[in-house]
């Protein structure tokens, strides 16, 4: 393994390093999204990556593998193509996290954080991924696949080894690689944001049942004109 | 009776919601011209006077944190908002972003107005992705229509926004931790003072919001701080998102006035599941103490909470039935709390890890009465002890635990083992008919 990148690569990633830089006040800023830029050429954080960002800004390479290190987010090994994330902090694992998390492992063979022989998924217990009304929640690449259960899970990594079309719950029409994914997170768009739902189901919970009994946030004329006054009426909400 | 008031979350059920088009369909933007066609110092006064606090935890009076900023300070001034949502149990900023990103950026705008700051970061956590790109889109058509860049609305007011995606840390979320990984750094929490207000990013006078809070201002300017008081309590003003997950029939987002309780919210989603009984939760996510059937009426605003032992944190209402171990559910937030420690100081790192063995042996019988004032004693150097909140947080589930579930502890030690069968605590118990798990005749 060589520790940096042949020359086409880091020509190519340079345009996109500069970039980068240039959205910030002051260049290390732009270290998070260049690891993220060098994994997104590799699949990972390797030895020639951290050399890479390290030129870019003038730091050493210690200084770039003590912030590459940190963060869970940057792999120091090969990922699947396909990186799946269970869900096991408390509430996912109570509503059933542990149990997808174990028939994940099963049903591929692989252990925390290791790819399947053929490089397509890989599996990892990940932390709170801030869709617990949505729970038990697997993550693909970083996208939502909401409300699963074991069945759902080992169905969806065979679609992945299969190369079947796979759509998050709340996401783009297709899913991308990790590579793809990683490259978003540098700051470079694949014009997808408009794709999937704008909200799901639990997220409308609320506001379907405001629109059903006619509650409201109260009129803002009526709080201008008379604060004191306006509880009794249907919209009001104190 | 409280009744509901979706404000942020009004316009989520338009499939074009997260457009221009969509948010500028129900009135989007137009706070933003109001907003400049005001002083800046009068914006800060009127966001003082809505009483707004953070929403993301600890609740500081957000117009105070602006009013901080020191008027003779030459350096730039930077707003930051914090859009890492990761505390365990909540999950309101990562909806709002994906169904309503242009509420957030219209608040962005007229915040770094208020506050005299041309250059606002949103540093969003990494494991979103789709969140990112609905942002990044956001951010694009507001530069695209004017409303970020130079000259914004003819107003002379310049700004650029920057969508920063982090790479997976906790602690990012906690202010100056985040502002250290802004730079470039490990996340790690600063000494304070100075505070950022003084001195934030890059050294200078900065102001760091949750996604929540400033998605909040448009609205105030709008309608007015009168009307933002109107909702809520005296000292807790305002609509918030509170956010049920777990054995609740209807998991989800609902948009209250702050005083709320856990018994009308529950009303409102169906009551716990179906043939079983509330047990614990937790008020504002897992570093806030947990709660139990005494607390159903507890308002929840930040004053009421806090009276009744805990924390109003960030409203992340996680609900567990009688199926659920207290044991395994608290040892399972301390290893979270142990992973994502950051190593600076030493009663967090070192206090989490163990009490990670602990609570391990614990819950499969192996452990003793004495590991319950073993874990107490931790706690005791943990909290008020770290060097910021993350470690105080993870004392919360322990020590609240030990003081409501006792009892279930000693039961684990007394039965050399786990009392339940963790098979009923999960979302397709009851749904089974037969066949998958032996035996039981759970319907």
């Amino acid at each position: 393994m060589s520790t940096t990148f042949p020359e086409d690569v880091r020509a190519r990633l340079e345009v996109d390093a500069k970039e980068i830089i240039g959205r910030y006040p002051r260049q290390r800023s732009a270290l998070l999204p260049l690891l993220h830029l060098v994994q997104a050429e590799e699949g990972y954080v390797s030895a020639a990556g951290i050399r890479f960002c390290a030129d870019q800004l003038g730091l050493t390479t210690a200084e770039v593998t003590a912030v590459a290190t940190f963060y869970t987010m940057y792999k120091r090994r090969p990922t699947g193509d396909y990186h799946v994330g269970v869900c096991t902090n408390t509430l996912c694992a109570v509503m059933g996290g542990d149990e997808i998390f174990a028939a994940l492992k099963e049903h591929l063979g692989v252990g925390n954080d290791e790819a399947t022989e053929d490089g397509r998924v890989s599996v990892e217990h990940i932390e709170c991924n801030a869709a617990c009304d949505f729970a038990p929640v697997v993550m693909v690449n970083w996208e939502f696949f909401d409300n699963q259960t074991p069945e759902s899970a080992r169905r969806l990594v065979d679609d992945l080894r299969l190369g079947k079309d796979v759509r998050p719950t709340r996401g783009p029409d297709r899913l991308c690689t990790w590579k793809e994914a990683s490259r978003i997170l540098a700051g470079f768009g694949d014009g997808r944001g408009t794709e999937g739902v704008q909200a799901g189901g639990p997220s409308l919970e609320g506001l379907r049942l405001a629109r059903e009994r006619g509650w409201a946030a109260p009129d803002p004329a009526a709080t201008r004109t008379a604060p004191a006054e306006g509880d009794g009426d249907e919209g009001s909400a104190k | 009776m409280t009744t509901l008031t979706p404000v942020l979350s009004a316009n989520w059920d338009r499939a074009d919601s997260f457009t221009l088009e969509g948010y500028r369909a129900t009135g989007g933007y137009q706070a933003l011209r109001t907003a400049l066609g005001m002083a800046p110092d009068t914006l800060v006064d009127l966001v003082k006077a809505s009483g707004l606090r953070g929403r993301g935890g600890a609740g500081f009076p957000t117009g105070m944190k602006w009013g901080f900023l020191p008027k003779d300070n030459p350096n730039p001034r930077y707003l930051v908002v914090n859009a890492d949502e990761s505390e365990p149990g909540t999950c309101k900023d990562v909806p709002l972003l994906l169904a309503n990103p242009h509420v957030l950026v219209e608040g962005v705008i007229i915040s770094a107005y208020a506050i005299r700051s041309s250059q606002a970061f949103i540093y969003v956590r990494g494991e979103v992705l789709h969140v990112i790109r609905r942002l990044r889109h956001a951010v694009e058509e507001a530069r695209a229509a004017g409303l970020i860049g130079t000259d914004i609305l003819g107003s002379g007011f310049d700004l650029d926004v920057v969508v920063h995606a982090g790479a997976g840390a906790y602690i990012c979320g906690e202010e100056t931790a985040l502002l250290d990984s802004l730079e470039g750094y490990r996340g790690q929490p600063r000494l304070k003072p100075p505070f950022p207000a003084v001195a934030g990013l890059y050294a200078s006078p900065t102001v760091v919001n949750n996604v929540e809070s400033i998605a909040s201002v448009p609205a105030i300017v709008a309608n007015g701080a009168e009307w933002f008081t109107a909702m809520g309590t005296e000292k807790s003003a305002g609509f918030g998102f509170f956010s049920l997950s777990g054995h609740v029939t209807r998991p989800g987002q609902y948009e209250a006035p702050l005083g709320i309780t856990l018994r009308e919210l529950l009303d409102m989603a169906g009551g716990i599941r179906a043939g079983h009984r509330l047990k614990f939760w937790t008020p504002g996510g897992s570093s806030t103490p947990i709660f139990t059937e005494e607390h159903l009426d507890t308002p929840l605003d930040f004053e009421s909470v806090g009276a009744a032992g805990s924390m109003l944190g960030t409203r992340a209402l996680q609900i567990f039935d009688e199926t659920t171990c207290v044991v395994r559910a608290v040892g399972r937030w301390i290893e979270f709390y142990a992973h994502e420690s950051c190593g600076k100081c030493t009663p967090c790192r070192e206090g989490n890890y163990w009490m990670v063995q602990v609570l391990d042996r614990l819950e499969h019988g192996q452990g003793t009465e004495a590991d319950l004032d073993k874990l107490l004693d931790i706690c005791d150097n943990l909290l008020g002890r770290s060097f910021c909140a993350l470690g105080d947080g993870a004392a919360s589930p322990v020590m609240s635990s030990i003081k409501h579930f006792r009892q279930e502890y000693i039961d684990h030690v007394a039965q050399g083992g786990c009392p339940f069968d963790h098979r009923k605590s999960t979302v397709w118990a009851d749904r089974a008919p037969a066949g998958a798990q032996a035996g039981e005749e759970e319907r």
